[in-house]
C-alpha cells in the first residue's frame, strides 16, 4: 500500500504539513493559515496602510517560497531521486490535471467540494453567530448551554462520522453536517467571548436611548465585535476545508477527498499531489476572499 | 428636540429663538427624590456614596448639581434615568417611581459615548424616539446638528472630531429625544471657554423654546449661576456618617439670561466656592 505520509526526505513541505493537519483534526487545528501550507507569507496582513502596489509587492514576495519549492521538486524528480510512485514530477501532476479536465472529472470534483464547504461554512457560521450571541449576552443561556456546547466541542471531529453516516446515510447531508460542526465552533467561541467584553458604557448609553433586544444587538453589540467575528469566520473556513477532506476521505464518490483516496488506492501519486495542490489553492483563495471582506468590514465598523 | 431653533453656534443673534412647535412634544415633568441613598458593596465592605437625598424639581425647572469629584453626582443622575437602582429611597418622575430605564429621560453622559462606527448624524439619530418616520428623523438630526454647530461634520466618525465636538454631538443626541426630563452630566466640560458660553446660551434658548425639566451636573460655579433656577450642593455634611448628601440649596435670583458680571451673582459665587472648600478671593 502506498502510504500517505512523507515519502522522501527533501524539500516537500506540502506532504507532512497536510497529513499533520489530518491527524490533528478535531483536536486543535485552529491555526489561521491551515488550508494553505507553504503559502503563508502571501497572506496579506490586515495592515490598512497597504496600497495596490504594496499589495502586489507582497503577493510577489509571497510567491517566492512556492516557486522555490516547485523548483526543488522539479530538480529532485529530474535527477531521479524518487521513483514516480514516490514523487512524480510537476509536469506529471500537471498532465494528470489536464487529463482529468479532458475527461470532465476535475471540475466536478472541485465543484462538489467547494459547494460542500460553502454550504457547511455558511450554515455553521450563521449558527455560530446566533448561538454565540445568545451565550455571550445571556447569563441564563450561558449557564444552561455552556457546559453542553463545551463538551460537544471536546468530541474529536472524526468521532461524528460514523454516527452521521448512520443517521443520514452516505449522502450530501452527512458531509455538509460534519462541515457545519467544524465551522460552528470557532465562530461560536470567538463571538461569545468577544460579546462579553463590549464597552459597557456604549451598551448602557444605547439602552438609555431605548435600544433593546435584537435592535441593541445589531446596532451596538455585533458591530462592536466585527473584528472578532471575522477572525472566527477565518478559522471556521479553515476548519471547513479540513472537515471536508475528513468527510470525503471516509465516504464519498466525488470531491477532492475522494480523489485523494481513490488515487491512493490506484497508486496514482500524480493525482494525489494534484488534489493536495488544489486543496491548498482553493483554501488559500477562499481565505483571501474572506480576508478582503474582513478588511472592508473592519474599516466599516471601527 | 422638536423645537428646532434657527440659531447656530456661529451666529450670535439676540433674536428670540424661533421654535417649530411640535404637537407630539413631551411636556416637562416634575422630579422628586425621597430619602435617596446609594451604597456599593464590595469584598472590602460597603461604600456609601449618597444618603438622605430629598428634594423636588418642578416641571420645567433647571437645577444644577454641584459637588466635589466622587460625591455621587453621576450616580444621582443615573438613578433618575433608571440606569441604576438606589439602595434606599425612590426617585419619581411625574409622580411615578422610576424603575428600570425610563423613556421620559434623556441623558448626555459625562463621556460622549458615541458609537465609533456610526457617523455623527447617525449617532444623533439614535436619540430620536423610535416612533418617528425616516423623513422626520432626518429633519430633526439636520436641525440639531446645525444647532450645535456640527453640520459640516455630519458624515464624520466620532474619532475624526475633537472631544468638545463629540460632547456637542452627545448633547444633540439627548436633545433629539425631546425628553420630559433632560439629564446633563457635565455636558460642557470639554469645551473651550468661548464655545462653552455659546453652548450655555444655546441650552437656554432650547429651554426657552421647549421648557423641559433639566438636571445639570457641573463643576463650574459660574455655569451653574448662569443656567440654573436652583443650585444643589452635594457634599459631606461634617458628621461621621459616611456618604454625601445635600449640604446647601441656593435659589439663583434674576431671570435668564443673566449678566455674567452682576455683583449679586459675584457674591453668590464666592459663597458657593467657599461651601465647596475653595477660597473665593
Ligand atoms: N458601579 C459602581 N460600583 C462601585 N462603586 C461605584 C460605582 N459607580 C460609582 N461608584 C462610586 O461612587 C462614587 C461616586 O461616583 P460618581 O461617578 O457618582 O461621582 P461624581 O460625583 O459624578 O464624580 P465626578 O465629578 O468625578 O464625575 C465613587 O466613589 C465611585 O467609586
Ligand atoms: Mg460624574
Amino acid at each position: 500500500m502506498t502510504n500517505l505520509g512523507n515519502p522522501g526526505a527533501t524539500g516537500n513541505s506540502v506532504f507532512p504539513t497536510t497529513t499533520e493537519g489530518f491527524s490533528a483534526m478535531g483536536v486543535t487545528t485552529l491555526t489561521p493559515g491551515a488550508p494553505a501550507p507553504g503559502s503563508r507569507p502571501a497572506q496579506v496582513s490586515t495592515n490598512n496602510g497597504s496600497r495596490w502596489s504594496n499589495g502586489w509587492v507582497k503577493l510577489g514576495l509571497g510567491m517566492i517560497l512556492p516557486a522555490l519549492i516547485l523548483l526543488a521538486w522539479q530538480l529532485s524528480t529530474a535527477a531521479g531521486l524518487f521513483s514516480p510512485v514516490q514523487l512524480p514530477s510537476p509536469r506529471a501532476v500537471f498532465e494528470a490535471g489536464t487529463e482529468l479536465i479532458s475527461r470532465n472529472e476535475l471540475f466536478s470534483h472541485v465543484a462538489i467540494s467547494t459547494q460542500r464547504v460553502l454550504l457547511g461554512f455558511l450554515a455553521g457560521a450563521a449558527l455560530g453567530v446566533s448561538l454565540g450571541a445568545l451565550v455571550g449576552l445571556s447569563k441564563i443561556a450561558e449557564v444552561l448551554l455552556g457546559p453542553t456546547i463545551g463538551a460537544l466541542r471536546a468530541v474529536p471531529s472524526l468521532a461524528w462520522v460514523p454516527l452521521l453516516i448512520l443517521w443520514m446515510k452516505i449522502g450530501e447531508d452527512s458531509k455538509v453536517t460534519l462541515i457545519v460542526i467544524g465551522a460552528f465552533f470557532p465562530v461560536f467561541t470567538t463571538v461569545s467571548l468577544a460579546l462579553r467584553h463590549v464597552d459597557k458604557n456604549l451598551v448602557e448609553a444605547a439602552r438609555a436611548f431605548g435600544l433593546q433586544g435584537l435592535k441593541l444587538l445589531t446596532t451596538v453589540q455585533l458591530p462592536a465585535v466585527v473584528p472578532a467575528i471575522f477572525s472566527g469566520l477565518r478559522l471556521a473556513l479553515a476548519q471547513a476545508w479540513l472537515f471536508l477532506v475528513a468527510a470525503e476521505l471516509i465516504a464519498s464518490s466525488m470531491g477532492l477527498g475522494f480523489l485523494l483516496t481513490d488515487s491512493q488506492n490506484n497508486g496514482r501519486t500524480d493525482r494525489l499531489l494534484l488534489a493536495i495542490v488544489l486543496l491548498a489553492v482553493l483554501g488559500k483563495a477562499t481565505d483571501a476572499l474572506l480576508g478582503l471582506a474582513e478588511k472592508w468590514a473592519v474599516r466599516r465598523w471601527s | 428636540m422638536s423645537a428646532l431653533l434657527s440659531r447656530t453656534v456661529s451666529t450670535d443673534s439676540a433674536a428670540p429663538p424661533t421654535a417649530v412647535s411640535d404637537p407630539q412634544g413631551t411636556a416637562a415633568m416634575p422630579v422628586s427624590f425621597e430619602a435617596l441613598g446609594r451604597s456599593f458593596s464590595s469584598k472590602a465592605g460597603t461604600h456609601t456614596v449618597l444618603r438622605d437625598v430629598s428634594f423636588d424639581i418642578q416641571a420645567g425647572e433647571i437645577v444644577a448639581l454641584l459637588g466635589p469629584s466622587g460625591c455621587g453626582k453621576s450616580t444621582l443622575l443615573r438613578a433618575v434615568a433608571g440606569l441604576d437602582a438606589p439602595s434606599t429611597g425612590t426617585v419619581s418622575i411625574d409622580g411615578t417611581a422610576v424603575s428600570g430605564i425610563d423613556s421620559r429621560c434623556a441623558v448626555a453622559f459625562q463621556e460622549p459615548r458615541l458609537l465609533p462606527w456610526k457617523s455623527i448624524a447617525s449617532n444623533v439619530a439614535v436619540g430620536v424616539p423610535s416612533g418617528a418616520d425616516a423623513a422626520r428623523r432626518r429633519h430633526v438630526v439636520k436641525n440639531l446638528l446645525e444647532l450645535v454647530g456640527l453640520s459640516k461634520f455630519a458624515g464624520h466618525r466620532p474619532r475624526e472630531i475633537s472631544g468638545g465636538m463629540a460632547q456637542r454631538a452627545s448633547l444633540a443626541r439627548a436633545l433629539a429625544r425631546n425628553p420630559a426630563v433632560l439629564l446633563l452630566d457635565e455636558p460642557f466640560g470639554a469645551l473651550d471657554a468661548l464655545t462653552r458660553i455659546t453652548m450655555q446660551d444655546l441650552l437656554l434658548d432650547v429651554h426657552a423654546a421647549e421648557p423641559t425639566t433639566v438636571l445639570l451636573v457641573t463643576h463650574d460655579v459660574d455655569e451653574a449661576l448662569q443656567l440654573a433656577d436652583r443650585i444643589i450642593l452635594l457634599g459631606s455634611d461634617g458628621t461621621d456618617t459616611p456618604g454625601c448628601t445635600i449640604v446647601r440649596t441656593v435659589n439663583v435670583p434674576g431671570p435668564r439670561p443673566r449678566d455674567r458680571a452682576s455683583s449679586e451673582l459675584a457674591g453668590l459665587r464666592s459663597s458657593l466656592l467657599a461651601s465647596l472648600g475653595v477660597d473665593g478671593h
